[in-house]
């Protein structure tokens, strides 16, 4: 048993960052698990250390299970308005609400970089152990590797996520009809510039802070409330366009939105003009689309508005028609195909 | 924004429309020479609002597009010194030298960073005392006091592990080439309204002259363009020669004269390669021999690397105006901006780029 | 080459905090909607706290004429008024 005590939490005070040895399998490593990771989310249910968690024993899922899985490399690791610990369980969690699922179990792998500080991963360790609770969710397994200095930036984090669906929708792509609105759940471009101006040292006076947030409540309140979910996408890197785009492509429509409508922050706009970003393209954690019946907009957009993080939601177009899967831009001098990303955001001079 | 929305207002830009539509009784053609204005018509479509009878082509108005193949290879050769922090642009990451390009660079361990400013770049040296730091200095007239500026306080601020890899280019003397190419049929051009808020427009009066024809000084919103697009049609409907300043608000005739005075500080005219087109004389800046310990080339040793054009690139011919991406045979089949042969599809303001993001839904292959 | 925006000029300065001034050291905080960034603003020697500069790369290349940029408005509502004239006329 490790001694842990109130005025020294840690007993790996004698490592103040990371060494190889951590990912060694020795003791050393079970002093880190113990006295980091299972500090934060507690004992595996089972008590002793497993290599597995079972999940569901009393089969509380009639309508399924939905699974998902990411990697978070952010850099760098803290950001305005949030941290990689805090992406990688709400990014997870976000991932199930998109299909509609009350997350409930998580694992987390740890690849750690020799000499990131402890006290680094403790914050890091606290902030997911945060949103977990904020989301409900319980990280009940994982696992902890260690590479060398230089391998990592700090440290690489994977979440996978188990939720348990609460409807029998079928929230995908292929629910898509002619006539569906189009719904944003508020302002986009804040994660990708916070993101960049840490990152590329852009001094920004006025903090631009990411949008980094669960994004669960709302969509349940939606499926709950009876609205006939068609379609639901977080917008991650690649921005609204890319998630329009493969919406579109996978269900082979035609969505039509107005450039004008979408809703973009003043400060985030100025900064995509300095660095000639178009918002549309801009990396986004705490946002997401859906695609829900004509009929059922104003519905689905006050209940999404009850929630702060979706208090901006508006719809900014619909599905114009099937057949082709492309997105229309309705600009100015007429309507543009709005294509993704073809690689990396860069900033401009032309 | 101020400044920048109230000049993007649908209404008033389509009565503006209406108003060149009724205007316009022959057929002309106008080109733009920036890419920045290049990418606004595309962004609005403002094209769609043209009538038939005015055609507007881009010309080779980016600079990332015109800078010579050869220099990108040198500026990969540069960045792979172990020593260097090569810093650029983000324009510049994907443009393909011969066999590579600076993205890749990067990802094969170069320390390749993007900047806003070349001030970063001279920040990034002083920070590093036993770094190189390189900075890749690209661009028009707009730029060139940016760059000039950068070298100038460099020097006053004693940084000596800053150097400049320099693709200067200017804009007449390409004006004068495209004009006097035998098959060019350019009836007017709009002059790129940043570059003529650092040199004013006194030279393009002279080119006016000499060609018989508009030159219209346009802005970048949509409202500045299509004004700027009016003024231009109504010249060429009533036979008037001469500049026109549409973007007065930024632009005077004189231009810039301290940011003139640091540019021809640092610079000299020379005589530079455009990527596509090809040799055009005076239509560079090259660093004064005043300022040599702050040329890259000079310090890397890599004047000598010269390099090859992919064959199948017709960049030259759409950055003359003289075909559209459409008619390239390599376009949105062996070229794309995920696999592009030539720079005007890397830029966002390429011709081709935007072509093919905004425009290939409309084209099938084979159209 | 050409993105250049306009900004608010807030706060001029002789040089970067920490530096020596040099003829081209006049530098300055911007605002662009709600973003600052300093800017050098050693080629608007004109410019003011209040004013408005277009910035290209981290450096101010002109100062906002205002009354031109109203201007374009006013040239505006002449086309407009001359297209309701002309189509009153027919």
């Amino acid at each position: 048993m490790s001694d842990l005590n109130l005025s020294c939490p840690t007993p790996l005070a004698r490592y103040p960052a990371v060494v190889m040895a951590h990912g060694g399998g020795g003791r050393l490593m079970r002093d880190l698990i113990e006295g980091v990771f299972v500090r934060a989310f507690g004992s595996p249910r089972d008590a002793a250390l497993h290599d597995a968690a079972s999940l569901d024993p009393a089969g509380t899922a009639p309508h399924g299970l939905a699974f998902t899985t990411d990697a978070y490399v952010v850099r760098p690791l803290f950001f305005p308005g949030g941290n990689i610990g805090e992406l990688a369980i709400y990014g997870t969690a976000n991932d199930l609400a998109m299909a509609g699922a009350r997350p409930r179990w998580m694992s987390a792998a740890f690849v750690l970089e020799e000499g990131l500080s402890i006290a680094t991963l403790l914050r890091v360790v606290e902030a997911m152990r945060k949103a977990a609770s904020d989301v409900g969710v319980e990280v009940v397994t994982g696992d902890t590797k260690v590479v060398e200095r230089g391998r990592c930036d700090g440290m690489y984090i994977t979440t996978s996520g188990v939720g348990v669906l609460s409807h029998d929708l079928p929230i995908g792509p292929a629910a898509v009809c002619q006539g569906d609105a189009v719904l944003v759940s508020g302002d986009v471009g804040r994660h990708g510039i916070a993101v960049m101006a840490e990152r590329e040292g852009f001094q920004f006076g006025t903090t631009i802070q990411s949008d980094c947030a669960p994004l669960c409540a709302p969509v349940l309140d939606l499926v709950t409330g009876g609205i006939e979910v068609h379609c639901l996408r977080d917008l991650t890197r690649g921005g609204l366009a890319s998630a329009l785009v493969e919406i579109a492509e996978a269900a082979r429509v035609t969505v039509a939105f107005q450039d004008q409508s979408v809703p973009v922050d003043q400060a985030v706009r100025g900064a995509c003009e300095l660095l000639g970003f178009d918002p549309l393209h801009v990396a986004n954690e705490g946002r997401f689309v859906a695609f829900v019946p004509e009929p059922q907009s104003e519905l689905a957009l006050s209940l999404l508005r009850r929630h702060p993080v979706s208090a901006g939601a508006v719809q900014i177009g619909t599905v114009r028609a099937t057949g082709e899967g492309i997105v229309l831009a309705e600009t100015i001098g007429g309507e543009r195909p709005l294509d993704m990303l073809s690689g990396e955001l860069l900033p401009r001079i032309c | 924004m101020k400044f920048v929305e109230e000049y993007r207002r649908p209404d008033e830009v389509r009565s503006v429309a209406r108003a060149l539509a009724s205007v316009a009784r022959s057929s002309w053609t106008i080109m733009e020479v920036c890419g920045g204005q290049t990418h606004a018509i595309i962004r609005f479509g403002l094209d769609q609002l043209l009538p038939p009878q005015v055609t507007l082509v881009h010309g080779p108005g980016c600079p990332v597009c015109v800078t010579p193949i050869e220099l990108i290879d040198r500026a990969i050769a540069v960045a792979r010194e172990r020593n260097v922090i090569f810093c650029s642009f983000g324009d510049m990451l994907r443009v393909p030298g011969s066999s590579a390009d600076l993205m890749a660079a990067r990802a094969a361990g170069a320390d390749v960073r993007i900047v806003y400013s070349p001030l970063d770049a001279v920040e990034i040296a002083r920070a590093n005392p036993a770094k190189e730091i390189v900075f890749f200095a690209v661009g028009f007239e707009t730029t060139a006091p940016a760059n000039a500026g950068a070298v100038q306080i460099a020097r006053a601020r004693g940084i000596t592990n800053f150097t400049v890899l320099v693709s200067h280019v200017l804009v007449p003397p390409a004006i004068r080439a495209i004009m006097d190419a035998p098959d060019s049929a350019v009836n007017a051009f709009l002059a790129a309204g940043h570059v003529c808020t650092v040199t004013g427009y006194e030279e393009y009066e002279e080119l006016a002259d000499r060609y018989h024809m508009p030159i219209v000084v346009a802005g970048f919103e949509p409202l500045d363009i299509m004004l700027a697009m009016l003024a231009c049609v109504e010249a060429l409907e009533g036979g008037e020669v001469g500049v026109q300043n549409r973007y007065a608000r930024s632009v005077r005739r004189e231009g810039n004269p301290p940011a003139m005075q640091a540019v021809s500080n640092v610079f000299e005219t020379t005589d530079r390669k455009w990527r596509g087109i090809g040799m055009i004389p005076g239509s560079g800046l090259a660093l004064r021999p005043e300022y040599a310990d702050f040329d890259a080339e000079r310090r890397f040793g890599v004047s000598d690397i010269l390099a090859e054009e992919s064959m199948v690139c017709m960049s030259g011919k759409v950055l003359q105006g003289l075909i559209r991406p459409t008619q390239c045979p390599a376009f949105g089949t062996q070229c794309t901006p995920e696999n592009p042969l030539g720079a005007t599809m890397v830029s966002s303001e390429g011709a081709c780029s935007a072509y093919y993001r905004y425009r290939r839904v409309q084209v099938r292959p084979g159209s | 080459m050409c993105l250049a925006i306009p900004g608010r000029v807030l706060r001029i300065a002789d040089a970067p905090e920490g530096q020596t001034p040099s003829p081209l050291s006049r530098t300055g905080v911007v605002d662009f909607g709600g973003v600052e960034k300093q800017v050098n603003l050693a080629y608007v020697p004109e410019a003011h706290v209040g004013d408005y500069v277009i910035v290209h790369v981290g450096f101010a290349i002109s100062t906002m004429d205002e009354s031109e940029a109203n201007q374009v408005f006013t040239y505006l509502r002449q086309i407009e008024d001359a297209a309701m004239e002309s189509s009153a006329g027919t």
